[in-house]
């Protein structure tokens, strides 16, 4: 890329957000709390890349929603909390917001209390604090088709559905290496209850923050021989991690990335080291699926496609940033059923999204059949039932080599309602009833 | 100790010195410009960074590596000079801690501007040196690390010789021993930090293409300097010796540490625990083992 086109990308997006200044009554607003530069530019430039490109298809293919225009504005965090709060205090004036989407587990946890009293939607999709998946105790926080227990439990029955079912895992040794962060120590006591059940020995090494140096922990999982490793990388961690498998000696196919580690940003500076390599996800990568196509047409060759590289459309973030832009904007659809075709506020949005069920027809009727499964939110389940599947990286390119996996939900409802109640009663929060989620206040 | 304990604590020893290594590299980027100038250069890892990203982009345009390399050493020439003449030259006779702040804001805009330039992508790096362990009774030894750690050698051995045997590197001990009597006998000041900084672009090259190769061509390359930080603290800021042994003890003594202690605090331990040794070693030794006492008249 050259420097003529990021200072044109710079020109167009500025302008964009000037534009979206001056919102008109039947617009929609996303602000994005995006990060286009720092240690984890790849992976934000190809989700709110994704993200964008299908708001972007709306307008133009559709006109908006039913007529409501949709917008966004940018403001640069580089991953980093504090910087996300001030974007977040920066844009929160902006009129028409839908939801909120940052990307970030730590950008997240501080918006959870800001969100709850300003009422707008906070998507953390795939990722965030596990019990915000209990609408009764979090309203507003949406951690949409996966949430970390989720993630946990669908690998898991992976591991045993190759051992030949759940029975089989008694005995089998697994490691979790995960990242030194509150994201890399979420899944913790999951992973613990999970071993205690099916009897599998669990061992859990963290590497410390950033992951470029990890000699220690892999000789560490040589010596004690296991027959899995999960990755619950982010950033360099993830191709480091693949590396020094390598390095000692410790096959890649034995190796399953979580969610955070299932991108080509992860395995291409592996080179041969990730060949056989298998992760987690939650939407297939790839830019076969008719809703990716139709944005290579209505919107790349339009010249409005937001990523600078178009060999990156249909990449495992861009694609993750197109699902998410489905499911904002379904729920914006299915809220305006009920309020209306115009404007909503956050609180209408959120009462959307406590009713975003998209079965895998609607799923296909949008384009997207196979990209993902389905989802099923409701006022007490943010999360949605998502569906993951796994790929496996063949050095250049992921391929699927699995059907579509349900991860053990009636197990793990328990578990975070515990939590969630928990929360409640430490904040002194009443539980919210299915009265308390039909209103919404505009 | 059994037999099979004892080969993975040495198994453990080699992997650390090794990686001890790579910490050399990216500190003797430190030790060049200190040496000669008094500059602690934070934006040793930015630069580390700019080179690399600078190098596989040029290869991703389809330019020969030979030909890569070149015209990344002269970009990284025109950075060294641009730097002397725009940041070090207005600043001269400042405070050496304005000139650690200048170098730390310095970081900021070679970064960003790596990522102007060339985009915030990731990149693979191969360098044609395979990563496949090969075994000696047990213990797995890295080929590509074993490969760095001789590169990192010939690195050394070539600017010993070129600081001893040349009338340059002999102008620039002169400059590192006395600024003022340099000036005196006619060296100017300005060419021999324009070189010095050349010189640490150099070395920046070369972490950077190694290191790269490790981690990929990524901006979290310019956090190896964190890595350097306390090699430099216990090596001493201005030997380059002093940079490899530093090295060498940081790397050995955080790997041991996260396998024998790690468990007992949790694990995660090697990052903050290299400051741990530095600090300790500060406390005995404040001018490192190697770094040259200073003293002043007051």
């Amino acid at each position: 890329m050259t420097l003529f086109s990021r200072i044109a990308g710079v020109a167009v997006a500025a302008t964009l957000t000037l534009g979206t200044a001056a919102v008109q009554a039947d617009e929609q607003h996303f602000p994005m709390q995006s990060y286009r530069v720092g240690p984890y530019a790849a992976g934000g430039t190809g989700f709110f890349g994704g993200f964008i490109d299908y708001l972007n298809l709306i307008n133009t293919r559709d006109g908006g929603v039913n007529g409501v225009k949709l917008t966004w504005s940018e403001g640069e965090t580089q991953y980093e909390v504090e910087k996300g709060v001030e974007v977040y205090e920066r844009l929160k004036g902006n009129p028409g917001i839908a939801a909120w989407n940052p990307l970030s587990v730590g950008i997240a946890y501080a918006m959870i209390d800001r969100i709850t009293q300003d009422k707008a939607p906070l998507i953390t999709i795939n990722h965030g604090r596990t019990d915000t998946t209990d609408g009764r105790v979090f309203p507003y926080v949406f951690p949409l088709l996966l949430n970390p227990y989720s993630e946990t439990s669908g690998i898991v029955n992976y591991v045993a559905a190759k051992e030949g079912g759940l029975d089989k895992l008694k005995g089998k040794k697994i490691v979790v290496l995960y990242h030194g962060s509150p994201y890399g120590k979420e899944t913790i006591p999951i992973y613990q209850l999970l071993a205690e059940k099916y009897g599998f020995t669990l061992s859990q090494i963290e590497v410390p923050h950033p992951g470029n140096e990890q000699q220690a922990q892999w000789l560490q999982i040589r010596r004690e021989r296991p027959d899995y490793v999960v990755l619950r990388g982010w950033g360099v961690m993830n191709p480091v991690a693949l590396k020094t498998a390598q390095k000692t000696g410790f096959p890649a196919s034995k190796i399953i990335g979580n969610v955070w580690s299932n991108s080509e940003e992860d395995v291409i500076p592996a080179a041969d080291a990730a060949v056989g390599y298998t992760a987690i996800t939650t939407q297939a990568s790839g830019a076969k699926y008719p809703v990716v196509q139709e944005i290579v047409k209505t919107v790349y060759d339009a010249g409005k496609g937001n990523l600078d590289d178009k060999k990156r459309i249909g990449s495992v973030y861009h694609n993750l940033g197109i699902v998410n832009g489905i499911l904002n904007v379904e729920a914006v659809r299915i809220a305006q059923k009920k309020f209306g075709n115009r404007t909503l506020t956050g609180d209408e949005v959120r009462w959307g999204f406590e009713h975003l069920q998209l079965d895998p027809a609607r799923v296909e009727a949008l384009g997207a059949k196979d990209l993902f499964h389905s989802i099923n939110v409701t006022w007490k389940n943010h999360e949605g039932d998502g569906y993951v599947t796994f790929q496996q990286w063949d050095g250049a390119k992921w391929n699927v080599v699995s059907d579509w996996i349900a991860p053990d939900w009636a197990l793990l409802r328990p578990i975070i309602e515990k939590s969630s109640e928990a929360y409640a009663a430490e904040k002194g929060l009443q539980l919210r009833t299915g009265e308390d989620a039909q209103a919404a206040s505009n | 100790m059994e037999v099979y304990d004892l080969l993975f604590f040495v198994e453990v020893l080699i992997g650390g010195l090794l990686s001890g290594v790579m910490y050399s590299l990216v500190a003797i980027g430190f030790v060049l410009i200190y040496k000669t100038s008094g500059v602690l250069n934070f934006a040793q890892g930015a630069m580390l960074l700019f080179a690399a990203l600078t190098f596989v982009s040029l290869v991703e345009r389809g330019l020969a590596v030979p030909l890569a390399i070149g015209l990344t050493l002269l970009i990284m020439v025109a950075l060294g000079f641009a730097i002397e003449r725009s940041v070090l030259r207005p600043l001269v006779n400042r405070s050496p801690m304005t000139l650690f702040m200048a170098t730390l804001g310095l970081s900021y805009i070679i970064e960003g501007a790596a990522q102007l330039v060339w985009g915030t992508q990731v990149h693979g790096l191969d360098l044609g040196i395979s990563d496949v362990p090969f075994e000696i009774a047990g213990i797995f030894i890295s080929t590509f690390d074993l490969a760095a750690a001789g590169i990192a050698a010939a690195m050394v051995a070539g600017l010993s010789a070129f600081f001893y045997w040349t009338r340059i590197g002999l102008a620039f001990r002169a400059v590192a021993d006395d600024q003022f009597a340099a000036l005196a006998v006619g060296l100017r000041l300005s060419r021999i930090w324009g070189s010095v900084w050349t010189a640490a672009g150099f070395v920046a090259l070369v972490a950077g293409l190694l290191w790269g190769a490790r981690l990929g061509v990524q901006f979290s390359l310019s956090l190896v300097v964190l890595k350097a930080l306390p090699v430099l603290v216990l090596g001493g800021f201005d030997s380059i010796l002093g940079a490899i042994v530093g090295g060498l003890i940081v790397g050995a003594g955080e790997k041991l540490a996260e396998v024998y202690l790690g468990p007992f605090v949790g694990g995660g331990i090697e990052g903050w625990f290299a400051y741990v040794l530095a600090l300790g070693f500060l406390l005995l030794r404040p001018a490192g083992l190697f770094g040259t006492k200073l003293v002043e008249r007051v």
